[in-house]
């Protein structure tokens, strides 16, 4: 890098540690806070250097929340979510790259729309049909007449329901039904030079082998991208979750739980409990956010481009 | 880029994007178009018929004038979160790219507020902005009544705009880097040695080179902060005090799931897709046309 003199470093280096600051700041103050006694934390002002108590606020925290179901929750939708859309996005995207059919542009711009429009703003609509999801079924073959003709000839009426409140498939399926990672998957395997395909062609290698042997060991890093960001985004959803589990108790994620930690206006201003529960649900996904930088970035940058 | 070598099979291809194209109809056609059939309707929440009344939901809430205060609001609340954390970002990117000993780890920090979910951030944030606790409370007592986010509105809306640019600056610090990097050392370097000082460099050659990643952040940054405050919203005022940091998709889960209004709300939800899909397509035509500078 050019003009290397001292004077300039030493502005560089005091802007970085002015951003690291700023970064850093809110974080500690979550730390000192959940670390801290009740007194200690109500003083004013705070003294900002950790207590000795911050076990202690976390189990508060766990117990007030009831943070262990949740945490179990947030887990299986976070993972769920994540193979899901690994899964789903890897076998459209190879679809659409690698197969010449007729409906393949149509396809491609059909997902590729839902990128545009992100679920809370359709959030309305989209929770009507998670009280039924087979209703856009019902809808055609009733329109088709289908439901008419099967009830005249076996007097069976079709009537399809499939509720998916309160389920994990409800907190799931909307998350996943997105094109980011078609999006992510398809970028990465448009730099799959077609001479690879013609030499497992000759060896005789089905398009499922070659999906297999050649094209999921290739994009192993587009992988951990994606799920990198999947991971992160399904954990910290917090307006899905809130309106598709009306039981709590049973199917309640950990970052709805934030809201119940914090003090009531009348009641013991608590905050050490609060930002104790605070830093345990944040803690997970920044880890994740920590450990797989390298890759994630990557993911990120090349999604858009 | 054409692909030459295709594989052809009638069955599979099919079988393979099936399940995606099911779920996409399933949850993002469907409801999109169930938003466009109640906001031409006025339907009774739990059952009954729905008439069609055109375009009178729209019309009912463009006479509101609570809504314009919603839209105004929402507005000014993107363009200061946008500004403000593409700002943070770009300055901590421009002197990360002098990669300088030791820069990888304020790098690394850098990305943090990306993993946070912004409930977990609305939450700290909120307990740094209380008026009678920790950081602030000590000003407040040198100042009775400077700072109270919530009886006065504007400072409620301040710290849910400092929360939401907090939060994005890991995000847009990864592309501004990344764009930052990707310009040659040589054009840089010939600046320099055309007596080009830094500061000079910077808005002359490397803001206009990276001129695409700024563009396409800035509708990313609003489209964001214009569907994504709600988390920050609700754990840190519910739209209060008295309204005043209520922003459109606020409005449309109170007015939808609280009031139970679904036309009114679904006409709201119009709306702002609309919004979002003009804002997208403005990126769209414009990357399209810049994109290839070198």
């Amino acid at each position: 890098m050019i003009e290397r003199s001292p004077f300039f470093n030493f502005v560089t280096y005091a802007a970085m540690v002015l951003g690291l600051l700023v970064v850093l700041v809110p974080f500690w103050i979550v730390i000192v806070a959940g670390s801290q006694s009740l007194q200690e934390v109500s003083r004013v002002p705070i003294v900002l250097w950790p207590s000795s108590h911050l076990w202690e606020n976390i189990q508060a925290a766990w117990a007030r929340a009831d943070l262990g179901p949740k945490m179990l929750n947030s887990l299986i939708v976070a993972v769920g979510v994540t193979t899901g859309k690994i899964v789903l996005a890897s076998l459209s995207a190879f679809a659409i790259v690698f197969f010449n059919f007729k409906a393949r542009m149509v396809c491609f711009w059909l997902i590729f729309i839902t990128l545009m429009l992100p679920l809370e703003v359709r959030i309305v609509p989209t929770y009507a049909i998670a009280a039924n999801a087979l209703l856009p079924f019902q809808v055609v073959l009733d329109a088709l007449g289908i439901t008419g003709l099967v009830e005249a000839v076996s007097s069976v009426r079709i009537s399809l329901e499939w509720n998916l409140l309160n389920s994990y498939t409800g907190l799931i399926l909307p998350l996943v039904a997105t094109a980011t990672g078609t999006f992510l998957y398809r970028q990465s395997f448009m730099t799959i030079p077609d001479e690879l395909v013609e030499a497992s062609k000759m060896d005789g290698a089905s398009p499922i082998r070659f999906f297999f042997d050649v094209l999921l060991p290739l994009s192993r890093t587009n992988m951990l991208a994606l799920a990198t960001i999947m991971f992160v985004s399904s954990w910290n959803q917090y307006l899905w979750p809130l309106l598709i589990t009306t039981d709590r108790a049973n199917y309640g994620t950990v970052v709805m739980q934030l809201k119940a930690l914090i003090p009531t206006q009348n009641g013991t201003p608590d905050w050490n409990v609060t930002m104790a529960g605070a830093l345990i649900i944040m803690l997970p996904p920044l880890l994740i956010v920590a450990f797989m930088q390298r890759w994630f970035v990557r993911g990120l940058i090349t999604k858009d481009k | 880029m054409e692909r030459r070598a295709y594989y052809r099979n009638g069955v599979l291809p099919w079988l393979l994007i099936g399940p995606q194209l099911i779920l996409v109809l399933v949850f993002f056609y469907w409801p999109t178009s169930q938003a466009l059939y109640w906001a031409f309707t006025l339907e009774q929440p739990w059952g009954g018929g729905n008439s069609w009344i055109w375009f009178d939901n729209f019309l009912a809430i463009f006479r509101d004038s609570d809504y314009w205060t919603t839209v105004a609001r929402s507005a000014f609340y993107a363009l200061c979160t946008t500004g403000l954390s593409m700002a943070v970002a770009l300055f901590l990117a421009c002197f990360v790219d002098r990669s300088l000993k030791g820069t990888k780890i304020f790098q690394s920090v850098y990305v943090w507020p990306y993993a946070i979910a912004a409930p977990a951030a609305g939450v700290a944030f909120r307990f740094i902005f209380a008026p009678q606790s920790g950081i602030i409370g000590s000003i407040n007592q040198i100042w009775p009544g400077i700072w109270d986010p919530s009886t006065n509105g504007m400072h409620a809306l301040a710290m849910i705009i400092i929360c939401h640019a907090w939060l994005g600056i890991g995000y847009n610090f990864i592309f501004f880097l990344a764009a930052l990097q990707m310009i040659p050392r040589s054009i840089t370097e010939a600046g320099a040695m055309d007596g080009a000082r830094p500061v000079r460099r910077m808005f002359d050659l490397q803001l206009p080179l990276i001129a695409p990643t700024v563009f396409f952040l800035l509708i990313m940054n609003l489209i964001s902060s214009f569907t994504d405050s709600f988390g920050l919203i609700d754990t840190m005022t519910e739209g209060g005090p008295v309204g005043s940091t209520e922003v459109m998709v606020y409005k449309i889960y109170f007015d939808g799931f609280k009031s139970l209004d679904y036309s009114g709300a679904a006409a709201q939800s119009i709306v702002l897709m609309l919004l979002v899909i003009a804002l997208t397509f403005v990126q769209f035509k414009w990357v399209e046309k810049r994109v290839h500078y070198n």
